[in-house]
């Protein structure tokens, strides 16, 4: 039996060689597919980022990557729809790992007043400690400061609201939502801080409260409208949610973001379908290219593969060495491709300040730095498709090049 | 046993409205050890019936048997397993493999037979000694002399140790020095191996070398006849 080692050894030595007999031809081709793997893998990156800094901009924007509601709560948020903090099992398990962290909010709508305006928004009765512990960044605050405790009896409110109630640190603002006994509550506060956001929306659509101040306002005693979880990964939260759906009972509904935020869901799933639809495309491009090369190079050696043919190759093993060559070229093209795009990269590991456009990528949920993701997914993905579709475009010369009658290609000037 | 052994075999082309008949009706008996000249003018139907010989053309009808093989029932597979295996082919055109260097176009074949790598180094180098090109091994084609390559491609076609040598008009592009030269290492080879070769030529200096002559014309047999005297012949 033959050695497929020995078999390998001339086929590759020969891919190699006929590779830079044109070395033109190969290096125009090979650049090609550089700069559609380079430009595949900074787009993805760059998509990636994009949606993550999204993703994060709408967690955020409510911290926690779970919740847990009372069942109704969800079609009328209000202090009606509460329960009762988490005791026994669920507290236990929320305390066990891989949650990071996790608090207990009152959250209702409600209306802040000023002496001159007034604006509808979502009233959050907070611990602050457990909001920092989520997520909240301290730095946020621009004025003032945040709230001290949960018993904390001023108010946080947003730069943008402050603009539109056109009040401001210090003054005093009315608090108004409906009490457990469907009466209006009202209570005067005073603001203690400003707060930003990266979006604005979210500037003026929250403000934070005390959670003893608020239960007080409302009349709730110890009861709480949602629990938010952490587990510090928003991708990995698919791990531990339903264990703790499990200790919280059927009596409260527990929600991972993806169905608390089905738009961000969707949008992360599309992810990686767009990344391949986009390599599809480029590298469908970059294929007739490569057909090209390959054919041409076939037919500039139409009696040399007549020859090996003559001497005894099977036509399955001229097939294997167009292949192979074709896999070279790919395989090279795809090794430098993706270190440029990693070299790429690097430099913008810390974040690209995209303030510039800044405004209008703020509809989309994203901030005024961008991150580039880079993910081995998108590598590895970009990486097989090029290959696969690579050697898909080379079968054609492959085949024409297996079928040539050795007597005819060695006549062949 | 006979080396080559053909009956009824015939060829025809079609170009255009033309029909051109490659072979008519063409038996030949080569045993063992021949060395044999197929002569005749363009067209006679030399190379057609070294390629039917060869396996690299299927004849219209006719049977060809190389040793206990029937050439015209095999398959592609098995026809290319017989080239590798069997047959050394040495053409006009020299056609080395540019990329490869003289060692490793010998190497080409035996590579394609799966022969370990020492063993086709130490014969490739024996090989290229054996023609006067022990010098030569990592030169690339295009750093030969016409004489030089067609020396590199007889090589090749013996590395293998097939039984026959089909050889097409080997001389045809060598200067008479270097056609004396190949002939004479022909002559060796068929001596002193027990190579059977079987050269398609129109160069008297070729024929002058052949043990039997076998001519051709519009493709028929018109004589066959054994040259006294020139004693290559190892049969």
């Amino acid at each position: 039996m033959r050695s497929l080692g020995t078999q390998f050894t001339i086929a590759t030595t020969l891919a190699w060689r006929n590779l830079w007999r044109n070395h033109r031809r190969t290096l125009v081709m090979l650049a090609a597919i550089v700069v559609g793997v380079w430009a595949m893998i900074l787009f993805g990156a760059l998509m990636r980022g994009m949606l993550d800094e999204m993703v994060r901009g709408g967690l955020n924007s409510l911290p926690g990557e779970v919740q847990i509601h009372n069942p109704q709560y969800r079609d009328d948020p209000s202090i009606e729809n509460s329960m009762a903090p988490p005791a026994g099992e669920l507290l236990a398990s929320l305390d066990r790992a891989p949650i990071t962290a996790w608090t207990a909010r009152i959250k209702v709508p409600g209306m802040l007043a000023s002496e001159r305006d007034n604006r509808g928004l979502m009233l959050l009765g907070v611990d602050p400690a457990g909001e920092v512990a989520l997520g909240f960044d301290p730095k946020d605050i621009v004025e003032g400061r945040f709230l001290e405790s949960a018993s904390d009896r001023g108010i946080v409110i947003g730069r943008r609201m402050a603009e539109r109630l056109e009040t401001e640190l210090g003054k005093r603002v009315v608090v108004m939502s409906q009490d457990l006994n469907n009466e209006v509550a009202d209570r005067g506060v005073r603001v203690v801080g400003i707060f930003r956001a990266r979006l604005q929306a979210d500037e003026e659509s929250r403000a934070w409260l005390g959670r003893d101040a608020m239960q007080e306002l409302l009349g709730a005693g110890d009861a709480v409208s949602e629990i938010a979880v952490t587990g510090n990964d928003y991708k990995a939260v698919d791990d531990w949610w339903q264990g703790l759906a499990e200790s919280a009972g059927p009596e409260l509904e527990t929600l991972p973001w993806q169905q608390l935020q089905p738009f961000l869901d969707s949008m992360f799933r599309a992810q990686g379908s767009v990344n391949a639809v986009l390599t599809v495309i480029i590298f469908l491009a970059l294929s007739f290219g490569l057909v090209n090369t390959l054919v041409m190079a076939v037919f500039e050696r139409v009696r040399e593969i007549g020859l090996m043919m003559a001497l005894g190759m099977k036509p399955a093993s001229v097939m294997y060495q167009v292949l192979l060559e074709s896999l070279y070229l790919l395989a090279l093209g795809l090794i430098i491709g993706n270190v440029l795009a990693v070299a790429t990269l690097w430099p913008m590991r810390n974040g690209i300040d995209i303030s510039v456009v800044g405004e209008g990528l703020e509809m989309a949920g994203m901030g005024s730095t961008l991150y580039p993701v880079l993910a081995w997914q998108d590598m590895l993905g970009s990486t097989l498709i090029v290959l696969i579709l690579g050697l898909l475009a080379s079968l054609l010369p492959a085949w024409r090049a297996s079928r040539l009658d050795p007597v005819q290609a060695l006549t062949r000037n | 046993m006979a080396a080559v052994r053909c009956r009824a075999l015939s060829k025809c082309f079609v170009q255009g409205e033309q029909v051109i008949t490659g072979l008519d009706d063409v038996s030949l008996d080569i045993a063992e050890g021949e060395f044999v000249g197929l002569c005749g003018p363009s067209g006679s139907g030399k190379t057609t019936l070294l390629n039917a010989l060869g396996g690299l053309d299927t004849p219209d009808s006719g049977e060809i048997e190389i040793g206990d093989l029937r050439v015209d029932l095999l398959g592609k597979g098995a026809l290319a397993e017989m080239r590798l295996h069997r047959i050394g082919f040495v053409f006009q055109a020299y056609n080395l493999i540019p990329v490869l260097s003289a060692r490793e176009n010998i190497e080409f074949v035996m590579q394609v037979q799966g022969v370990p790598a020492q063993e086709r180094k130490a014969r490739s180098l024996a090989i290229l000694e054996e023609v006067g090109l022990a010098d030569h091994e990592d030169r690339l084609p295009a750093q030969l002399s016409g004489g030089q390559q067609q020396r590199v491609a007889v090589a090749r076609a013996i590395v293998s140790q097939p039984t026959l040598v089909l050889a097409d008009e080997p001389t045809a592009n060598l200067d008479s020095h270097s056609a004396d030269q190949l002939m004479d290492l022909f002559g060796v080879l068929n001596r002193e191996r027990g190579i059977t070769f079987v050269i398609a030529t129109h160069d008297a200096r070729v024929m002058a070398y052949c043990r039997r002559l076998v001519r051709l014309l519009d493709g028929k047999i018109v004589s066959d006849e054994r040259q006294p005297g020139q004693g290559q012949t190892a049969a």
